[in-house]
């Protein structure tokens, strides 16, 4: 994976630069020591390593502004980090950059149950905003697998979804408004606790632009009543085919569940193996579940169960209690460690339309019998997003096999109709691929848009575009 | 013009030397008044791809939005963001488009449970004002792959790009309906009710009071039992003298608040209003201790406020926007004469830090700015 070349300049003045910052920030939001900014090299994408020049950790908006403004006017590149739970590489830092991480921002600004609104700083992690609502019966709906850790920051940068977005949507159908800082300091406001902001929606589009357009320090969420409970049911296939048959059925059929994960014989196995959850072994296995009332999930499941049997299911088990209920998600819930206790795992993150389930799960096992590597396969099968796990050895040099087969497999997705990523963002890792999906047409638009918030494109300048694509703009730039 | 093609509509563009004025169905006459020679979509028109069972939708920007409710009800599907019909309200004629309805990010009632239109627009193809065709987003329900283009392009009311083609998300047609009724509420009371509901655990669709001594609605869809079971915990919820009504009554009672019937047959300037829910009733006592005379239709549980106002002066304006901005929200001026709209800013007026983002995108978008020009301001 290419980088570009440190900015020679930017090093020589690396004292200058931290002097500066000291400056206008606290003495221990500026960490310098090579022994300390390592800590910073690297998020969840952990092949790609390279330690900052420094790193700031500002308490306020105001503490951000003044970082930016420095860096701005030394013409440093900023990266900013959430928690670095980032899989795509959206916080990688380069020799030349500062890292801005908006870990000391966690505080709870404000909170409306009448008006179903929380205001957050953006450090906050992503369970601990539902945390601080549920005692009164409410919960944020994005839920990330890695939401015990990753920012709220993170999850506006990269749009983040999660397992019950089918019902609930993504970050941006639940995010009303943001105080944003952009490269050269200035503070922006963009919507509120209303409904659809005014003029252009600029707040839509700071959702899922990857830390390049502004670093968001304060969001207003959207808070829900919880449901009074939920059920899954888990279904059995002998085959892949059938189980998407399955999946188009129910979306079609009036009754919207609030997850329906799909895993295929190589993750059931695997999970089972690792967590004994009592999955059956057969080819697809799908997980339903549905929310309400014991009646209305009597009602639901009634319908979705009717329509799995026309399908021929191999199993189909309710869950009657509890602890039923969470015997079905144990083994869902574990199939990533499952995965890392096997073997070194690429997570990818393609969505396809749910149509195309079958040919794209055909067309990834002739690719992993082409390359010799396994594959499993995880994903939110309601909305197509699909997480196929590459099994490789890193000790044995397998990852740039594992990495081409990948590209080969997103661009399968994209063939179908779908993307390169559905929730997890392009960082780094996807950059190289988005000529496969988008005309250079279609991403001159995209930059046209960085180039109005960061002319100077200094905010995570190497990520989402082909090198290609952007050099033009950041050697302009520097 | 009216451009046959997507090609044919960007030499169009490319070659313009002067304002475009563009239009879909010519249904939505909002905002300033605009200049120049009108660019018609119509010819843009067709179903490319509709896949009942991927809940996916693509289709030609100048479809009737009829031919499009048309295709999804034949497979029990239908626009969960209910589109305003602006027809009444506005006195216009013609027939909506989908790229209208898109590029007027255009939600109704079910916008609080849902989603505005934008959430529902998958990708877009447009032509931005240089004439280059331009792909965002695509047809699959999740994807942050690149920039979200397509939530700018929806609401951005043709002043970025002429849109060619959307994708949309669509859903099934709930089995059933119902609603809550009752009289006799004042503001404060019925948007209290409101906030009750849609902080219920019960999933409402709607939640819209009509004023004062006016009807106070709250609306549930779904499976039949469970309408059943909500409608019932509701009524215990919200205390005594709600009356329940369901199907094509419940339907047609909130077709009256989408598409603002009760101030469509009256004289007038109409205003939108967004506010935090909570804040509405505020707001227009505000603005009756201001001496602003009005009145008010409160839906999305208090947070969109219609305000009927006399079509003189400036509508209100300066009035309203100060109380706006007390609270927080934004002010349209939805329905006035041409004079009135070109003396007053028909669309909210921005803090300068995002104002300035707003030009620099449009002058990004369009260079020469020939897209409706000046619509948004």
């Amino acid at each position: 994976m290419d980088m570009p070349r440190p900015d020679a300049r930017v090093l020589d003045r690396r004292a200058e630069i931290v002097a500066r910052l000291t400056e206008v920030l606290p003495a221990d939001a500026v960490i310098s020591d090579p022994a300390e900014t390592r800590a910073y090299e690297c998020d969840a994408l952990t092949a790609y390593r390279c330690a900052p020049l420094a790193v700031v950790l500002p308490a306020s908006t105001e503490e951000v502004s003044a970082a930016l403004r420095v860096c701005h006017e030394m013409g440093v590149p900023v990266v900013p980090r959430g928690a670095g739970t980032s899989l795509a590489g959206g916080a990688l830092p380069t020799e030349d950059s500062v890292i801005l991480g908006v870990a000391r921002m966690t505080e709870v600004l404000e909170t409306d149950y009448a008006d179903r609104i929380i205001r957050v700083q953006t450090g906050r992690t992503n369970l601990s905003v539902t945390g601080a609502v549920e005692e009164e019966g409410f919960f944020y709906a994005p839920d990330p697998s890695s939401q015990l850790a990753c920012a709220i920051a993170g999850n506006i940068a990269m749009n983040s979804g999660g397992a019950h977005c089918l019902k609930y949507g993504v970050t941006t159908n639940n995010l009303l408004g943001v105080r944003m800082v952009l490269m050269d300091g200035t503070v922006v406001d963009l919507g509120g606790a209303h409904l659809d902001a005014e003029g252009l929606d600029l707040l839509g589009l700071v959702c899922g632009s990857e830390g390049q357009l502004g670093v968001v320090t304060e969001a207003t969420l959207r808070i829900l009543r919880k449901p009074e409970g939920a059920t899954p049911v888990l279904i059995g296939f002998s085959s892949n085919e059938v189980a998407g048959a399955c999946v188009s059925d129910i979306i079609k059929a009036g009754v919207l569940p609030v997850a329906i994960e799909f895993m295929d014989r190589p993750c059931i196995r695997a999970c089972e193996a690792f967590a004994g959850a009592g999955y059956p072994d057969c080819e697809a296995l799908l997980i339903v579940e549905v929310e309400g009332s014991p009646q209305e999930i009597a009602e639901q499941l009634a319908l979705i169960t009717e329509i799995a049997r026309r399908h021929d299911p191999v199993e189909l088990r309710e869950a009657a209690n509890a602890e039923e209920a969470a015997r079905i998600w144990l083994g869902r819930k574990s199939a990533f460690g499952a995965m890392g206790q096997i073997n070194d795992y690429i997570c990818l993150d393609g969505t396809i339309p749910v149509s195309k389930l079958p040919e794209v799960l055909a067309g990834i096992r002739s690719l992993s019998e082409k390359y010799g590597l396994e594959v499993a396969n995880v994903f939110h099968a309601g909305d197509g997003n699909m997480h196929p796990l590459i099994l490789f050895d890193a000790n044995g040099g397998e990852l740039e096999k594992a990495e081409a087969m990948g590209a080969d497999i997103l661009t399968l997705c994209v063939e179908a109709g779908g993307c390169l990523t559905g929730e997890h963002g392009v960082g780094i890792e996807k950059r190289d691929l988005m000529a496969v999906q988008y005309a250079p047409a279609d991403l001159e638009a995209q930059m046209r848009v960085k180039d109005v918030f960061d002319p100077g494109w200094l905010l995570n300048p190497a990520k989402v575009f082909p090198l290609a694509a952007s050099a033009a703009r950041r050697t302009a730039a520097e | 013009m009216r451009p046959e093609t997507e090609d044919d509509l960007a030499r169009l563009v490319a070659g313009a030397d002067g304002p475009l004025r563009i239009r879909g169905g010519g249904t939505r006459d909002i905002g300033r008044p605009v200049p120049g020679e009108v660019l018609e979509t119509g010819g843009l028109s067709g179903v490319t791809l509709y896949e009942p069972g991927a809940l996916t939708l693509v289709v030609g920007a100048g479809t009737p939005l009829a031919e499009v409710e048309a295709v999804l009800a034949a497979e029990g599907q239908r626009l969960p963001f209910e589109p305003i019909d602006h027809r009444a309200l506005l006195g216009t004629g013609g027939a909506p488009t989908i790229g209208g309805v898109v590029a007027a990010n255009v939600s109704g009632p079910r916008r609080i449970s849902v989603g505005a239109a934008r959430d529902f627009c998958l990708g877009v193809r447009f032509v931005d004002g240089t004439g280059t065709v331009v792909k965002a987003g695509g047809r699959v329900m999740k994807n942050v792959t690149g920039y979200d283009l397509v939530r700018l392009m929806a609401g951005s009311w043709g002043t970025l790009g002429v849109l060619t083609e959307v994708s949309l998300k669509v859903l099934a047609r709930p089995v059933t309906e119902a609603t809550l009724v009752r009289r006799g509420l004042s503001a404060a009371e019925g948007v209290g009710a409101l906030s009750t509901a849609l902080t219920s655990p019960y999933d409402v669709t709607g939640a819209a009071h009509l004023g004062p001594g006016q009807e106070t609605r709250v609306r549930i869809e779904g499976l039949s039992g469970s309408v059943d079971y909500r409608t019932g915990r509701l009524a215990d919820l919200l205390g005594g003298g709600w009356e329940v009504v369901r199907d094509a009554e419940s339907a047609a009672l909130w077709e009256e608040v989408r598409d603002l019937r009760p101030f469509a047959a009256r004289a007038g300037a109409v205003w939108r209003v967004s506010v935090r829910p909570s804040k509405g009733p505020g707001l227009t006592a505000a603005l009756e201790a201001a001496g602003l005379s009005h009145e008010a239709i409160y839906d999305w549980g208090g947070g969109l406020v219609w305000l009927l106002t006399e079509d003189t002066g400036d509508a209100g304006a300066a009035t309203i926007r100060a109380e706006v901005a007390r609270r927080g929200g934004h002010a349209t001026l939805v329905r006035a004469s041409e004079e009135t709209r070109a003396a007053v800013p028909v669309f909210q007026p921005q803090a300068e830090g995002v104002a300035a983002l707003s030009r620099a995108l449009r002058q990004r978008f369009d260079p020469r700015g020939i897209l409706n020009p000046g619509l948004m301001s």
